[in-house]
């Protein structure tokens, strides 16, 4: 699974900075079937989190309304340097996992 | 007698003139025919909408960068049995790819032709997300470079070969590629907008595929429209047509990984 996150490099200390990731995956809704007629099972990334310095500051769960290739977008308030670590799995149990960091001044 | 003589001249001055005309019309057929290209020419990405165009703009968006950035990853992965990667030969694939896609009539072949011939692994199958991932992108350092295939003998026969089938009724619905993409371009197919048919955005990722496909997958799903039996992947009627799209939207800018519906 490629994900790819966007995160200013640098910030000033209280900035407010959008965050964004891309996470590959197919999201299978479970409602289709293949050319031999059975039904494909559902595997969708049900949990997105994001921690900042240990913390959880972002939490989505994701259902099967959700299209291939899922996209999500917030903002958080920095204080401090750090990391924004995120993490997510599917519902086969693969976990992925991608970090981004950020220099607060 | 001299009012006959002076309107037989003027006939003849009106002969002279429409022999002109017809002698001028049938030369702007002629280059219309050696030209044979929509004008002006448009990249897909204008027959979408306003939000697929946008999100092709937007480099950090736009899912096609997902297989972009695992393409990366795979250029330096060593395969095979000479467990080299694409790095160890090509180098640094942001100065040695730029401009090869523009160039390229049949990118994938050539990948796979590295990886069997020169790395010694096994192909990719098509449309495999390896393949994809590699031809993405190498594509994508040719973003905004024009197309420009080269003038050899061999590229060219393909071009004419591709001309051919371009022009062939084929399928239930009886129809040719050209009855669509010259001569109603910009027109409507049900809910779609009848593009140029040109290749510059592919591989691209297509919203109705959730992926980021080959042109020979969408030149593919044409067939499938009109009805007609589809040709096999790498067969020689898909490559001459890939070759003769090329050579048609010669100077339209790559835009690879293309949004398109």
């Amino acid at each position: 699974m490629a994900a790819r996150i966007s995160v200013p490099a640098t910030a000033k200390k209280g900035d407010t900075v959008e965050i964004r990731i891309a996470i590959q995956h197919p999201m299978e809704t479970g409602f289709r079937f293949d050319v031999n007629g059975r039904a494909i099972p559902k595997n969708v990334i049900n949990r997105v989190t994001c921690r900042f310095g240990g913390e959880e500051i972002f939490r989505a769960e994701l259902g099967s309304g959700i299209a291939a290739n899922p996209f999500l977008d917030f903002f958080a308030a920095v204080e401090e340097s750090g990391t924004f670590e995120f993490e997510w799995v599917d519902d086969a149990g693969v976990r992925g996992a991608e970090t981004a960091k950020i220099v607060v001044s | 007698m001299g009012g006959r003589r002076w309107r037989a001249g003027r006939r003849d001055r009106e002969d002279r003139r429409q022999l002109k005309r017809l002698l001028a019309l049938a030369f702007l057929a002629g280059t219309a025919l050696a030209a044979d290209r929509p004008t002006p020419l448009k990249s897909g990405v204008e027959f979408t909408g306003a939000d697929a165009r946008a999100l092709q703009a937007d480099e950090f968006a736009n899912p096609g960068m997902l297989w972009v950035a695992r393409g990366e990853k795979l250029w330096s992965e060593p395969a095979g049995v000479s467990g080299k990667s694409c790095a160890d030969c090509h180098g640094d694939a942001v100065k040695s790819m730029k401009g090869v896609a523009a160039r390229a009539v049949n990118l994938d072949g050539r990948i796979e032709n590295c990886r069997t011939e020169q790395q010694q692994a096994r192909a990719f199958e098509p449309e495999s997300q390896g393949l994809l991932s590699l031809s993405a992108y190498v594509a994508f350092q040719s973003r905004g470079m024009p197309i420009s295939i080269p003038g050899t003998a061999d590229v060219q026969a393909s071009v004419q070969r591709g001309r051919e089938i371009y022009h062939r009724r084929m399928g239930q619905l009886n129809l040719s590629c050209s009855q669509c993409h010259d001569d109603h371009w910009g027109r409507k197919l049900a809910a779609e907008t009848v593009s140029q048919g040109h290749p510059n955005g592919f591989p691209a990722y297509r919203l109705s595929w959730e992926s980021v496909g080959s042109l020979a997958r969408r030149i593919r799903a044409c067939y499938s429209g009109i009805r007609a039996e589809m040709p096999e992947y790498g067969s020689p009627d898909l490559q001459d047509l890939q070759a003769y799209l090329a050579w048609r939207a010669q100077g339209l800018a790559m835009e690879s990984p293309g949004v398109r519906r």
